[in-house]
């Protein structure tokens, strides 16, 4: 294949490995604990990115995929006793499949009707999942520690955890990429420019958008198993929140919609500075206020996020950031 | 029977729930704009009633003005300062800045208020009429209520700025080709509706307990109002304000109140796909 030796791809892939290989070499706890949120959330940028940033879709409600996905792996990893990495397909899956039911309606719905319709699917997941009684209704689901025995005791199964979730980021950096490159992409970026046009010269759009739809949907399922798994206990408002959602969409904006490499740069940048606003005595109480400021100041002057802004300043990076 | 005292019960809250929602709708009728810093205005409303009745001793429906005239302030600076850059950019960017300016809010309002419940502690008695028990509050809010949408209606109808706040909903090119300023007359809409969600903020605080929090619930109920009614229709969203608050009156009699938020956003996603013009629209 082509793109293995093309630098755009190559290079949000070496940094992914490079980083994972360092973690896991170095082998600390600490170190360990805040590399799975922020790889958690390359992952869930970059999956949101693959429908977001590829066919201007916005889908508010993303979320609802990790919750679903980790409800579901939590329940056959807790309640059927199956191993982590078929539990973690069974989420992927089925959130895969409810996309596709749900996506041949709700994608009909164009800009901003989408968009409310996917935070009312969240919602309603929500409501219903706290009501539903195999998952635990309200209180969750919690995790028996001996299922960590299987593992290896519960230290181990923590770096067990890490690299899948690793491996799953490698993955989809390599989907991402080669949806983009695909015929099936190319079709996907010209519903973004014009989905009118696109379906005159022969785009299927809400075939190839209900496609897009499922790949960005399987992903957060994997990534909630996992997350869940970590955790050892799931409850709705954990897994629900319209918040982390919107969070997602703020990473793939900040680092540029649209490419591979922005989502990763987006995700670690946010977290990054999430991290330093709350622990730094000056803004302690109003980081939330700073990250808004700055966020608006970004969708105001820089609306193409900072991987977009470099191809347009440099055009010379643009063969090294796709 | 317990249901006609749920039912009236509920019908008087969606009066309150009708107008946040108004503010929500005329916002996107106008602009194509869904604020998501609706819900954070709706709990300054609520601030703004508690610091005039607790810290001045105004009556909170006399407030209420005063309430309304900082929404409506909040609302142009708000326009001015996140919205109208993005007002031809892709749906992202305004749900995005208008995410950004809630963002705000919210960590400013924590700083100020912290994040422990505050109450308006105002009691207006009650009515009785025969088995149904009415709190004042309540009565008075839906009272307010009514008030501010006929006062929306005759604005929008009959007054020359409101005439052309509707010329710009219904078509902003040839609006301004007939000489109508439109920045500033969209920058008005987004103040009436940032007015609305305080003043219904103002009326929640007279009879539930609230944080600088409770706007965001309230603006997902909003959402779904607006879905109902058609958006971009005031009058709808008073209507669907009302079937919003019936519901919520009426389905705790016969089912959990857990199950209250399932069947609300169920008939949000059906209307959504079925109805999207809203249940009173034309298909």
């Amino acid at each position: 294949m082509k793109s293995w030796r093309e630098p755009g791809f190559v290079l949000p892939l070496l940094i992914a490995l490079v980083w994972g290989l360092w973690i896991l070499g170095f082998h600390q706890d600490t170190m360990r604990e805040k590399a799975f949120t922020l790889m958690m959330f390359v992952g869930l940028a970059s999956s949101l990115n693959i429908l977001l940033g590829y066919t201007g879709y916005v889908s508010f409600g993303h979320i609802v995929f990790f919750g679903l996905g980790g409800y579901t792996g939590f329940y056959f990893l807790s309640e059927q006793g199956w191993p982590l990495v078929t539990s973690a397909l069974m989420g992927g899956l089925l959130s895969s499949i409810i996309a596709g039911l749900v996506g041949l309606a709700v994608l009909r719905l164009r800009g901003a009707y989408f968009a409310l319709a996917t935070i009312g699917i969240n919602e309603a997941a929500r409501a219903f999942v706290s009501n539903f009684t195999p998952f635990g209704g309200a209180t969750g689901m919690s995790l028996n520690f001996s299922v960590y025995q299987k593992y290896g005791g519960a230290a181990k199964a923590l770096w067990t955890t890490f690299t899948y979730l690793w491996i799953t980021v490698l993955i989809i950096l390599v989907i991402s990429y080669l949806v983009k490159r695909s015929r099936f992409g190319l079709g996907l970026l010209a519903i973004r420019e014009d989905e009118d046009a696109a379906m005159v010269l022969g785009v299927k759009a809400p075939h190839v958008k209900t496609m897009a739809y499922i790949i960005s949907a399987f992903f957060p399922g994997v990534i909630g198993t996992l997350y869940f798994f970590k955790n050892g206990n799931i409850e709705p408002g954990d897994a629900f929140q319209l918040h982390m959602s919107i969070e997602m969409l703020v990473m793939v904006m900040l680092g540029g919609q649209g490419t591979v490499f922005g989502p990763m740069l987006g995700a670690v940048t946010y977290q990054g500075l999430r991290g330093y606003l709350v622990t730094s005595p000056l803004f302690k109480n109003l980081h939330l206020a700073v990250a808004g400021l700055i966020l608006l100041l970004i969708i105001l002057f820089v609306p193409t996020g900072a991987v977009g802004w470099l191809r347009q300043r440099f055009p010379k990076l643009r063969r090294l950031l796709e | 029977m317990q249901i006609l005292p749920s039912l009236i019960d509920g019908l008087l809250i969606g009066f309150v729930y009708g107008v946040a929602a108004m503010g929500l709708t005329l916002i996107w009728g106008v602009m194509s704009v869904i604020n998501l810093s609706h819900g954070p205005v709706m709990a300054l409303g609520m601030f703004g009633t508690y610091l005039c009745f607790m810290k001045l001793g105004v009556n909170p429906y006399l407030a209420l003005p005063v309430v309304a005239v900082l929404g409506l302030l909040v609302g142009l600076f708000i326009y001015v300062t996140a919205v109208h850059r993005v007002i031809t950019a892709p749906h992202l960017s305004s749900l995005l800045s208008t995410f950004a300016v809630n963002m705000i809010i919210i960590g400013i309002g924590t700083a100020v208020f912290s994040t422990s419940p505050h109450n308006v502690d105002f009691s207006m008695g009650s009515l009785q009429i025969g088995p149904i028990t009415m709190p004042g509050t309540r009565l008075m809010a839906a009272f307010a209520a009514v008030l501010f949408t006929a006062a929306l209606y005759v604005f929008l109808y009959f007054t020359r700025p409101g005439k052309a706040i509707r010329a710009v909903a219904n078509n902003r090119v040839a609006a301004e080709l007939m000489g109508i300023p439109s920045a500033q007359v969209l920058a008005l809409s987004f103040g009436l509706g940032t007015m609305l969600a305080a003043v219904s903020g103002g009326l929640i605080a007279t009879f539930f307990p609230f944080t600088i929090l409770s706007g965001g619930p309230y603006e997902l109920k909003s959402f779904v109002i607006c879905v109902l009614g058609g958006l971009g229709n005031p009058l709808g969203a008073l209507v669907g304000g009302l079937l919003l608050g019936g519901l919520e009156g009426l389905i705790p009699t016969f089912l959990p109140v857990s199950w209250v938020p399932v069947v609300e956003f169920g008939l949000f996603i059906l209307v959504l796909l079925f109805r999207p013009s809203g249940l009173f629209g034309a298909k």
